[in-house]
């Protein structure tokens, strides 16, 4: 039964949620843009302001586990999704159309994100997965007289919905051989198990999450998707979406043990291994920089998996470090191209061109992508060495040669394409008019959000102490 | 302390080289200079009121040293210490540095600020790697000088015929050097967690993991991921394939840089970290390296008879030098060590003179083409003599530092290796071959065009007459080096000797 004290540990998504009907009641009621990003911003600060007074709830509510992970996990949301509404409120000020509604859905999948972080039961693990996944859709197909934009929305749903339909076949199967739909009793149920059906709803479940996260052979819909959306939608596919369903899977794989069962293991390494290539190799020569930074996301999935296979306790702690310096760099690196398409004028900025000279021309948005080129990249003094550091230490301590080389050849490879943009930035400027930043982006609320975002990149690449020790705190309470 | 200031010294100076553009060209100029000046004398202070006595010590002892803690989740700490080496390599540093300003004075005329800020940035990255102790900080030193070396080559360099090359060659010369890199770290990574499961203590610092027990299967792979790094870096020959494109289109002062400073962090790696972790192995390991080091001196002479790029021939030679150079590392023999340092310190500065002064006549006649050269000595004063001077001392001419080095390597090789010190002989001869191919064919011969040209200024007659003057001295007078590198070669050669001792010993058994 849900009791009083089941509610405080669900006060953020309370919080988040709420905010969402406030928004639907005003756009009814008025519309203005202004007003609701602000009251968005609001809500979503109030709802991470919250998460400490979950974390002090002494249970969880029913078919949720409110636990290190998950408050990690709200806590990295709800950052993202404000820097989200920042970044939006200057690109959408260019749309013609209703500009409010678009805070709406990205409030409700942020409510998914909250749930699907904290789900302990398949049927909130599937709710919440499908209340993150559709507003997307519309996120996506927002600016939908774009043609793109309108291609990337229903790709995405398409391919959404096949995902979908494995994932619960999968959880079917799996139902159909214990009887248990919550995790803890997955856990027994499984215990000895490891008969075909249940492999076979394991690897259905993967499928569809993999699909999620564009593990390579789920990845087709990825650049498509990346390119068409409008920037904002964008970020937040790339930073939310994955970032929730990635929690998600760890804790799938470090509660059920059915994940771990050896044949699994060298399936879950195969695909971190083409992940992690395939997505380097694609990217090579992308000049359209929304397509690479999509392929470049998924070879850095392709790192992440190495904790999913690794397991332990340094696993959860390195999933937590290399989310938080993944999400730090991809927001810095899509906020650049968001400020140089804002405001909306139809396409993105997404053409490397645009991109020629930047630094000549303005020298701060330069230096943070060039920031965030080489934290992608992995160069130390920057959060993005952190995070290879954290997967190649967990690598090697585990013996994962396999994908410990995997990692060093995939970060050589890439290396080739985040120089190719990051010397793009420093050429000489060629005649043509082009698309460009309005000037005063700096004193606008998504410049200097995504200023401070750039500063993070460095802080946590020099001092990295302080976000270690939080991650420790919280990943000890899911392994113990 | 006074180790933070030297690294962050530069950096400083390069933030404010960035910030003085908006005074004008000259502001950035002078700064960056006096940053460089000031390392410079910084260290020197140091030599000389530093204290160097200390041979035969049992612990390792540092001049100065400064540690803090810094992520102790893995017990990594900023910890810096200075010796004899580091000294030598620290100054060395800080004086091509201010050399790579000098002679960038009327090359560079654009983006003049931000050009310094890389070029502090690389000089600041390297005296980090000659100080940093805790191996995560070496790792992070070693790979944050490649950014703004990077941008060095693709941003000033020279643009070659097909008018992309020099990002090409950047781009080349940094995934060589970063994935070799990391093939570094994760050494590192295995080192540590193999000293985690032994004792139970997570530490990158160097002297824990000195008497890190590996498993004997594992240690050759652990070695070899240091020795690929370092070996990119120096180059040995199959992984220098970045050195001569990098070297062709960067800036002068990036040449001098590269060829002067970046390539000795290779060699101080070895000596500080490859040989003193894994002796044993490094012993095995020594006939393959002194082939490889062989190899690197015949080919490298061999390709730079051929070269008709000035600054590619030089990139060549230097291939040839570094050949040397790893052959003594691998010798075990305290003189043989000593004469690399030596040696190395003269290449500095002999490499650093004639690519000066081949960007030099690149201002004055706008190519490097050794094939529309010629005949130059009538046409330019000074400048073809101090070539004459430095191409001597590159061949290892005697009164060169170059020939106290190479003496001193051949010679204490020889009791260990004869063989190859007989091959590596050869590679004198060439290096006659080729460094008179290089006067002949710029400043002697038919002249290629008429008409006299422009004669150093005060500044570039400056630079070549300091230059001139040290490699003199030090072929003169090279006991001062001697006296502080003995305490840091006598001890790398004596743990070389115990390991090939223990390794027979051992083969002794077995049989």
């Amino acid at each position: 039964m849900l009791t009083l004290a089941n509610l405080v540990a669900l006060i953020p998504l309370i919080v988040v949620g709420t905010t969402a009907v406030i928004i639907m009641l005003g756009v009814a009621w008025q519309r203005h843009h202004g007003a609701t990003a602000l009251v968005s911003a609001v809500g979503l600060a109030l709802a991470l302001a919250c998460v400490p007074v979950a974390s002090t709830a002494l249970s969880s509510p029913p078919l949720m586990a409110v636990d290190g992970l998950a408050l990690m996990g709200s806590v990295l949301v709800l950052l993202c999704a404000l820097v989200t509404v920042a970044l939006s409120h200057h690109y959408l000020t260019g749309y013609i159309g209703p500009k409010e509604e678009f805070y709406l859905l990205l409030l409700c999948a942020v409510t998914g994100a909250l749930g699907l972080v904290a789900s302990d039961h398949l049927a909130t693990l599937f709710i919440s997965l499908e209340l993150l996944s559709m507003p997307l859709y519309g996120m996506l197909a927002y600016s939908f007289r774009a043609e793109r934009s309108l291609e990337a929305g229903i790709k995405y749903l398409v391919l959404s919905a096949a995902a979908t339909a494995f994932l619960l076949f999968g959880m079917a199967l799996i139902y159909a051989r214990t009887g248990h739909l919550d995790l803890a009793g997955l856990a027994t149920g499984l215990a000895n198990t490891s008969d075909a059906w249940t492999l076979a709803g394991a690897v259905l479940m993967l499928v569809g999450l993999g699909f999620k996260l564009s593990i390579v052979p789920f990845h087709l819909w990825t650049p498509d998707v990346y390119q068409g959306g409008p920037a904002p939608a964008t970020i937040f596919l790339a930073t939310v979406s994955k970032l929730a369903v990635f929690v998600l899977l760890l804790r799938l794989v470090t509660v059920a043990p059915v994940f771990n069962s050896d044949w699994l293991n060298t399936l879950i390494t195969l695909l971190a291994l083409i992940t992690m290539l395939g997505g380097n190799l694609l990217a090579l020569f992308q000049s359209n920089l929304k397509r690479l930074l999509g392929y470049s996301s998924i070879a850095h999935f392709g790192y992440l998996m190495v904790a999913i296979v690794a397991g332990g306790a340094l696993a959860v702690e390195t999933v937590g470090v290399y989310l938080v310096t993944y999400l730090v760099t991809t927001l810095a690196a899509f906020g650049v191209v968001t400020q140089l398409s804002s405001p909306f004028s139809g396409e993105d900025a997404a053409g490397l061109h645009y991109y020629r000279g930047l630094f000549w021309r303005r020298p701060w948005l330069a230096a943070v992508m060039t920031v965030s080129f080489l934290s992608l990249a992995g160069i130390p003094l920057t959060a993005g060495f952190i995070g290879k550091f954290y997967v190649l230490a967990l690598g090697v301590a585990e013996n994962r040669w396999w994908l410990v080389g995997g990692i060093v050849a995939g970060s050589a490879i890439g290396l080739f394409y985040y120089l190719r943009v990051m010397v793009t930035l420093y050429l000489p400027e060629p005649g043509m008019r082009r698309m460009d930043a309005t000037n005063d982006w700096g004193n606008r609320i998504g410049g200097l959000t995504l200023l401070v975002v750039a500063v993070l990149i460095l802080v946590l690449g020099v001092y990295p102490s302080p976000m270690i020790q939080w991650v420790v705190g919280l990943s000890t309470v899911v392994v113990s | 302390m006074i180790l933070v200031w030297l690294i962050l010294i530069p950096f400083v100076g390069g933030l404010l080289c960035w910030q003085a553009d908006q005074w004008g060209d000259r502001a950035p100029r002078w700064i960056a200079l006096a940053t460089m000046l000031f390392v410079l004398i910084i260290s020197l202070v140091l030599w000389v009121t530093g204290d160097f006595a200390l041979p035969g010590e049992v612990t390792r002892h540092w001049l100065l040293e400064w540690r803090t803690s810094w992520i102790p989740r893995f017990g990594i700490e900023i910890h810096l210490a200075m010796d004899g080496l580091s000294l030598i390599l620290v100054a060395l540093t800080g004086f091509l540095g201010a050399l790579a300003v000098l002679c960038s004075w009327h090359e560079i005329d654009h983006r003049v600020g931000f050009f310094h800020l890389n070029l502090l940035f690389i000089l600041g990255g390297v005296v980090g790697v000659f100080l940093a102790l805790d191996l995560f900080l070496f790792f992070l030193f070693w790979e944050m000088m490649l950014v703004p070396m990077y941008f060095l080559i693709a941003l000033w360099g020279h643009s070659g015929s097909a008018g992309q090359t020099r990002i090409r060659a950047a781009t080349r010369f940094f995934i060589y050097t970063q994935a070799s890199g990391l093939l570094m770290l994760v050494a590192i990574l295995s080192l540590v967690f193999v000293h985690y499961s032994n004792t139970g203590e997570l530490s990158f610092s160097y002297d824990t993991l000195l008497d890190t027990d590996v498993p004997e299967a594992l240690a050759p792979w652990l070695m070899l991921g240091f020795f690929v790094a370092f070996a990119v870096k120096l180059p040995v020959v199959p992984f220098h394939g970045w050195l001569p494109d990098a070297h062709a289109q960067a800036p002068t002062a990036g040449s001098v840089d590269l060829a002067g400073i970046l390539l000795k962090t290779a060699a101080y790696g070895i000596l500080r970290f490859a040989l003193p972790l894994f002796p044993e192995e490094s012993q095995a390991f020594a006939p393959v390296a002194m082939t490889l080091g062989l190899v690197g001196i015949i080919y490298g002479a061999v390709l730079a008879c051929g070269q008709q790029d000035i600054k590619r021939l030089i990139a060549y030679t230097s291939i040839s030098h570094m050949g040397f150079v790893l052959i003594a590392l691998y010798s075990g023999s305290e003189l043989a060590i000593q004469g690399a340092i030596i040696l190395m310190v003269a290449h500095a500065f002999s490499s650093a003179g004639l690519f000066i002064l081949s960007g030099q006549l690149y201002e004055r006649i706008h190519t490097r083409d050794m094939r529309i050269m010629g005949g130059l000595w009538g046409r330019i004063p000074v400048l073809p003599g101090f070539t004459l001077c430095f191409v001597a001392a590159s061949l290892g001419m005697p009164a060169t530092a170059n020939f106290v080095g190479e003496f001193m390597v051949l010679f204490g090789t020889f009791p260990n290796a004869p063989v190859v010190v007989v091959i590596a002989s050869v590679g004198l001869v060439l290096a006659a071959i080729y460094s008179l191919l290089l006067m002949q064919r710029v400043h002697y011969g038919p002249e290629y065009r008429q008409g006299a040209l422009r004669g150093p200024d005060a500044r570039e007659y400056g630079m070549m007459l300091v230059l001139l003057v040290l490699t003199v001295m030090v072929g003169l007078y090279p006991q001062p080096i001697l006296d502080i590198t003995a305490p840091i070669a006598g001890p790398a050669a004596e743990l070389f000797q115990q390991a090939g001792a223990e390794l027979a010993s051992r083969a002794g058994e077995v049989n």
